[in-house]
This record gives C-alpha cells, structure tokens and sequence, in this order.
C-alpha cells in the first residue's frame, strides 16, 4: 500500500527524483556504452589477431612456438597432409588452414627489365585456391584497391603501401630472392595481379600474399607448413572449446614432450600477450564498475543528503504521527529503489542505443593508427551482448541504496523531543 | 458516572542540560487529564508548555516522576512502542500546517491510515468522513499549495483526527490565522470534541483560542501556578 503512496510521490516531486534520476541515468549510460565499445574493441583485435596472426588455434612444431618471433621455416611442420587428416578427424567442427610465413627481397625491375628497386618485403602464403573460406576470411575482396584476387600459382597481391613505395602496378612482374626451408637460395617471378589495403600499418607495410601451393614450390616446403590455424564454428573464437581442443589434442599427440619438431597446438589466448589482454579487458570492466558505484554513491549520498533537508519538516511530521524510524529509513531505500531502477533502464536505454549506432556506423580512428602495429581494424564497432542489459542496471541500483542507506541514516539522529520546536 | 483518567502526571519534573549545570523545565508537576476534555496549557515562553505537550506526546521522557498515558508509563517505553501510541492514539496539530506538499487533501490526510495498514476502501471512507467534519470533501484533490491557511490547518486536524485519537495536542494551532479562521477551526475542533470525546489539549497564549478552552491550566517557570475549569466561577 505505501508503495504506491511514494511512487507517487518519488513522480510528483521532481526536486526529490530528478537529480538522482540524472545521475544514475549517465552513470548507467556510461558504463553500458563503454562494455559494447570495449567489447567491439576486444572483439575487434580477437578477430583480427584470429585472422591474421594466431587462428582460434594453431599447430606450430614445439621448436617454432619457442622461437615463434623469428618464423623460421625450417622450423616447420613436416608430413603435414597426415597432420591435416588427424585433425579434421579428430576436430571436425574447426576450420583448418595452413599458412607459410616468408621474407625476403622483392626486385622491381625497368621496362627494359634492369633492376629499377628493390625492397623487403614480407610474405604470407595462404590457402586461397582451394579453400574459398580463406579468402573470406581475410576479406580479401573487401581489400582489393585495384586490380583482382590471385587465380592462379604465380601471381601475387601486394600491400598498398609496397605497391605506392615503388610504384607498382597490376600486371607488373616482380622477381623474389629468399631462402628455402633448407636454406638454399630461391628465387621467383610473381605477377603482380592486385593491390590490398587492410587498413592496419601492420598488415599494410610491405606484405605480399601468394597461393600456398605456389609457395610450397619456391620454398621447397612440399608437404610441409609453417603454421595451420583452426578457427572454431562461424568464426566466433570461444575461449573455453578453444582451451579444451587445444589440451585434447596435445594430451592426444604428446610427442612433442620429447621432439621438438612434433605438432604443438596452441590456443588465441596463449599468443601475442591475447591472453593477458583478454584478463585486462575484463578487469577493466570490473573496476569500471566498482568505480562507478563508488562515484555514484558519493554522489548520491550528497544528493541523499540534501533532499532529507529539503525533507525535513515530512520526516518530523511522519515521526510525530508515529511513524518509526527505521520505516521511515526503508521508505526512503524503497524511493530509491524506484528512482535507481527507473534511472537504469533510462541509462541501459541510452547505452544500448549509442552502442546499436555505433555497431552500424563504427568509429573511424584510422588516421591515428598509421604507425601502430597492432592487429586491430581502424574502424571500431560496438558490440551488443546480453550482458550489456545488466552491466549497468545493478551498479546503478547498488550506487543509489548505499547513496540513500548513507544520507538516511540522519532520520535515526532525530530527536522526538524537539518536534514541536521544530514543526512550528 | 465519575469521569475517567486519560492523562496522569505525578511529580514530574524534566531538566535538560545548560552549559555545565542544568535547566529545568517542569519541575514537580501533578496533573490529571480526564477522557473528553478540552483543555489548554497557558503561560509565556518557557513556562513548559511545550515539554508538558513532549511528554503526553511520547516525544520524550520526563527526568522523574511519572507520566501515564492511557494507562501505559511514558518512561518505560521503547522508541517503537511510543510511536506506536501516538500512531493510534495520539493526533497532533502543529502552528504550521506541515502538510506534505506533493500529495493531496486526500493523500494528506490518508497517511496516518497507511501507517496503520488500514485497507483501500475503509480508508476512503475515513478519510471522507474526516474531510467531512472539517468542511472539505470538495477540496480532496486540490494540492496544499492551492488552499489557504485556514483550509490548510482544517487538512492538518482531519490529519490529526482521521484515526479517532483518544488525545489530540494541538501547539498554536491559530497563531498564524487571522480570527475569522482561528474561530472556525476552534469551532471545528470543540463540535469533534463533543462527538468523538477526543481529548483536546492545546498549548497556547492566544487569547482567541482560551475562550473555547473548558479548562485552562497556567504554567509559569515549569510549575502549574493555577488550574481553572471555566464556568465554575
């Protein structure tokens, strides 16, 4: 009954609501917005990290994930068709894809073919045409800022950067000199057939990409791989399947305990820091709203504070009628219950809503990533997950109690006796 | 029939702590306050009227003595058992109206029935019947703001009486009336007197309000110096 009776009074009396009605709004709002922009962000270089760097997962030799920075060749997996079978027996909901990592020189030569520059230059060899599913994944199409996507063994994309430096074109024939996997000199004709821009300074600083048959030739790599990476259904990187393939199938193949050039699988969170990351990331969002609710309840024990004056004459005449003390306190948390909870779907509301703008439109912060080399897309994307419905909802309404619990502890320092003094 | 004891005070005295020594407000006070009275605490500033009212009130406790109120000793309750006396027993009107803003006529006055747990339809009738003695069915949706003064003061005794006190203690209830109101809320509260036996005891030096007063106890430096019962002569 006397919840409808301050309900009506928390909505008549907007000094009483309005002020932590606001307060809880933004808090709400803020901490919303930012766990689906930092969940877009995390997202991002998950997926990008995936893509590019560490698959969901990813066989390596134990002698390559010990000297993982240095991407030796020789270092890489051997017999790798049967490694393949084992894995799409043993692992059929993972994608798997090999991958051969290369550097060397590329040679830009004249018209007349006289060497016109020559530059470093990195090289990715992937699966692309056999494996559909690979061009995808890499968005190559979405890539491509002239020209088209290799068909055949002997062509090449190069990075827009590479292409810009030395004034390459589609069409153009390059010559690479690089090394084998058994150290022998190799060299190579590659037609250039079209320029990529990922819009990383990562990806983008003198990269080129080959067919990994082709790659397998020039390098001397039959049947062999530097990397195969495994990524899990719909592309969605799972960090618990992705922890439990990875300790199945080195507890499955455990040679790798004794020759360092036996399969070791790794996982995302085991590679390139991700895994501390990914423990940042969420505590972030933890002291986030720690922060929040230990703001917010100053905030709003003040506002407490100053609407019990603004109440004071209310609060003595309710005592003197013979209200208790500690009903007149539970009224009070009850208000504000209704104001933080009202503040919070406010808030979610508003959150949710700029999230949703910023998963459509994204935020475009290429311009200040030119020299970073992070794996991370320049165009930031919100994302919307269920957790987003209460990550602000329960701070905001614990902020507001322990606000109210803190500034109505005055109603129990009231004094009976000076009642009458002070309601005349 | 010999008339029955609402109000039993016997050697009272309460002092209240001053610098190093102490004050004392009412010192050596007997008093009985029978059922239906309608009576008034009178005497200047300080005399002790408004700790007499505190007391009968269960607002405080005296420093010896005793103080029965309906039977129950006033020292020996607890907070919650005094607020539950004047919860059920006790209205009170206050020089200012102290209404409560937001709500309305209606609401105002239907609080005290809320604090008693009374259910919707009861107290809408109660609530009716209160506006009724006080002349204001018509204003039970009009908010504090939109009354005038003696209207508002006629809010704060169905407030008061809304729950058929036994005691009504009413502190200056005309000081900020001008005399036609002050006689019209006299009025009201002598004709509720006379049907419900509320017992009225008012603290007051408004020459207005003593001619409606049947008895009229003066105070002077906390002490009772003279006890009259008008119309006995």
């Amino acid at each position: 009954m006397i919840t409808g009776f301050l309900w009506k009074g928390v909505v008549r009396d907007r000094g009483r609501s309005i002020m932590p009605f606001i307060v809880v709004t933004i808090g709400v709002f803020v901490v919303v917005f930012l766990d689906g922009f930092m969940g877009g962000m995390l997202s991002n270089m998950i997926d990008m990290t995936a893509r590019f760097d560490a698959g969901h997962l990813k066989v390596v030799t134990k002698a390559f994930e010990e000297n993982d920075m240095e991407k030796n060749n020789d270092l890489a997996i051997l017999e790798a068709d049967a490694l393949f079978d084992q894995l799409r027996t043993h692992y059929p909901q993972v994608s798997w894809s090999p991958r051969i990592y290369f550097g060397g020189l590329l040679d830009i030569p004249d018209a007349d073919g006289e060497t016109l520059a020559q530059g470093p230059v990195a090289g990715t060899a992937y699966d692309l045409l056999t494996n559909q599913v690979e061009s995808e994944r890499l968005h190559l199409a979405n890539s491509l800022v002239t020209g088209r996507l290799i068909g055949s063994g002997k062509e090449a994309l190069v990075s827009v950067d590479f292409a810009e430096r030395f004034e390459v074109s589609p069409g153009d024939t390059l010559t690479f000199f690089g090394s084998t996997m058994y150290g022998s000199m190799s060299f190579t004709n590659l037609t250039v057939v079209g320029i990529v821009r990922f819009g990383n300074a990562a990806l983008d600083r003198g990269a080129i990409i080959v067919d990994i048959s082709y790659a397998r030739q020039f390098l001397d790599m039959e049947n062999a791989t530097t990397e195969i990476f495994g990524f899990l259904p719909d592309d969605l990187y799972k960090q618990e399947e992705a922890e439990a393939i990875k300790r199945d199938f080195n507890t499955r193949f455990p040679a790798w305990e004794e020759d360092e050039y036996a399969p070791y699988m790794l996982q995302l969170a085991d590679q390139s820091g991700m895994g501390d990351m990914l423990a940042y990331m969420k505590s972030i969002t933890f002291i986030m709203v720690v922060m929040l609710v230990f703001a917010l309840s100053i905030v709003l024990w003040n506002t407490g504070i100053l609407g019990g004056i603004r109440r004071y004459n209310e609060f003595g005449i309710r005592l003197a009628m013979g209200e208790p003390q500690g009903h007149i306190y539970r009224t009070m948390l009850l208000e504000s219950l209704m104001i933080g909870a009202a503040g919070s779907v406010m808030g979610t509301i508003l959150g949710l809503l700029l999230a949703l703008y910023l998963r459509k439109y994204g935020l475009d912060y290429g311009s200040m990533m030119d020299n970073i080399s992070m794996l991370i897309d320049p165009v930031i994307r919100a994302e919307i997950t269920p957790r987003m419905f209460w990550v602000g909802f329960i701070p905001g309404v614990i902020s507001i109690l322990i606000g109210t619990a803190l500034a109505g502890m005055a109603v129990y320092r009231r004094k009976t006796a000076e009642l009458f003094r002070e309601l005349s | 029939m010999a008339p029955q004891s609402i109000i039993s005070l016997t050697d009272l005295v309460k002092t209240f702590p001053v610098g190093n020594g102490e004050f004392t407000a009412l010192n050596r006070v007997n008093l009985t306050i029978d059922v239906g009275e309608f009576t008034g605490l009178v005497g200047p500033s300080g005399s002790g009227k408004t700790t007499l009212l505190n007391i009968i009130g269960s607002l405080d406790c005296p420093t010896q003595g005793e103080a029965h109120v309906l039977g129950k000793s006033v020292s020996t309750l607890t907070a919650r058992e005094a607020a539950e006396l004047r919860n059920n027993h006790i209205g009170f009107i206050f020089q200012s109206y102290n209404l409560l803003p937001v709500y309305t006529v209606f609401e105002n006055v239907e609080f005290a029935l809320l604090l008693q747990g009374i259910p919707t339809a009861k107290r809408r009738t109660m609530v009716m019947e209160a506006l009724e003695w006080v002349g204001l069915t018509d204003k039970e949706k009009s908010k504090p703001s939109q009354l005038s003064g003696g209207e508002s003061q006629r809010v704060a005794i169905a407030r008061a009486m809304v729950k058929k006190p036994a005691i009504v203690l009413a502190d200056e209830p005309s000081a900020n009336l001008d005399a036609a109101n002050s006689h019209h809320i006299l009025q009201t509260m002598v004709k509720l007197n006379e049907q419900l036996k509320t017992t009225f005891i008012f603290a007051t030096h408004d020459e207005k309000v003593m001619q409606y007063l049947r008895r009229i106890i003066h105070l002077q430096d906390g002490a009772i110096v003279r006890d009259e019962t008008i119309g006995e002569g």
